[in-house]
């Protein structure tokens, strides 16, 4: 579906990183006019989740003041590695998940 | 006592260098919009993971090998690996084409390859493709200096351009030179008014949610103005390209920049 871009920086045990995430997405707000009186329908990303081995470790509401191809960066403690699932779900109810490899050391 | 003075004086006089700047030579005033940015922005624009235009970037290597059109040839058929044989050509754009018998832009010059080689329709311009291509290939040529070609077919189109220029227009009556050479570094209501060097096309820019062209940057200023833009592919805009890179040589290419 869309495009994803993940930055996963290597950890050592205890530290805390930085995670950041962009996806591809119009963030259209509802609010654009088209021109004959109608708006263009509201398609934004309503939630995103992180999960590390299956248990939430960041979620976020997104509302239609985000930017297009929102970018949401947040931080962890380092505490186990394992595998990290990204995921995004849109006013369509389109969903897309990511994963990739959080390595601890 | 005298030899720590003169070793100082040696220093003094080194400095300038170390800045890039030979002797007999005024130092380069010259500042791509990325140094006017936030520290916000340029972080964005240095990290490939949160730099939206990469998506274009990503976008455009797969249409690079897609094949297109009746001859049913990709981009990367004739002209394989772009990273090595599309490295340093975003830097020598708009260069003087024999097809059309007048200067072209890198989008222009894909168009071209469309219709000749591919036998497709040309993609239309500002269109996402076609921007998606462009940034493909000018990712290419990031880092490397502005280069434009040493033709004398280009001259009469690089003169044009200068006087589109300094040439005021619009119901504000200004010329491009009047903000971006006269009060560059100053501020227009809320931002900063930068040199306007075209470095790092096509970009990401943050106002419109997306990438666009130089002739989509410079509609914009045309329309604030309030002069009557030419339209896409005109040849204004290949003028005013030609002039604005010839003023940019040798600064380093950003494709794909972010920008405010």
């Amino acid at each position: 579906m869309a495009r994803v871009l993940i930055s996963l920086p290597k950890a050592r045990k205890g530290e805390v990183v930085e995670i950041r995430t962009l996806i591809q997405h119009p963030m259209e707000t509802g609010y654009r006019p088209k021109g004959d009186g109608t708006s263009f329908p509201r398609d934004i990303i309503q939630n995103f989740v992180c999960k590390l081995n299956d248990t939430e470790v960041f979620r976020a509401d997104l509302f239609p003041a985000i930017s297009a191809n929102p970018f949401i960066a947040f931080t962890i403690k380092a505490a186990q590695g394992g595998t990290m699932t990204f995921s995004w779900t849109d006013d369509q109810g389109r969903s897309q998940t990511e994963t990739a490899d959080f390595v601890v050391e | 006592m005298k030899r720590p003075a003169a070793f100082a004086l040696a220093l003094l006089w080194a400095t300038p260098l170390i800045g890039g700047t030979a002797f007999g030579q005024t130092p380069d005033a010259r500042r791509s919009g990325f140094e006017e940015m936030s520290r916000e922005s340029q972080a964005m624009q240095r990290d490939d993971t949160a730099n939206p235009g990469m998506f274009a970037v990503l976008d455009g290597e797969e249409l690079w090998k897609a094949k297109a059109g009746s001859a049913g040839a990709s981009c990367a058929d004739c002209h394989g690996n772009a990273e090595t044989s599309m490295k340093g050509v975003a830097a020598r754009y708009p260069s003087f084409s024999a097809v059309r018998n007048a200067p072209v832009d890198l989008q222009g010059q894909i168009n071209i390859c469309r219709e000749t080689r591919q036998h497709a329709s040309p993609l239309p311009l500002e269109g996402h493709d076609l921007l998606a291509l462009t940034a493909y290939v000018g990712r290419q040529s990031r880092g490397m200096p502005i280069a434009p070609p040493d033709d004398v077919r280009l001259e009469p189109f690089r003169r044009q351009g200068e006087a589109l220029y300094k040439m005021r227009q619009g119901q504000l009556n200004f010329s491009c030179a009047n903000c971006h050479e006269d009060h560059a570094g100053q501020s227009l209501a809320g931002s900063l008014i930068p040199q306007g060097h075209p470095s790092g096309y096509p970009l990401y820019r943050l106002e419109w949610q997306g990438i666009g062209s130089l002739q989509r940057r410079l509609r914009g200023c045309l329309v604030g103005v309030r002069a009557e833009p030419y339209s896409y592919g005109a040849p204004e805009y290949i003028a005013l390209e030609l002039f604005l890179m010839s003023r940019a040589t040798g600064m380093s290419v950003e494709t794909p920049a972010v920008r405010p």
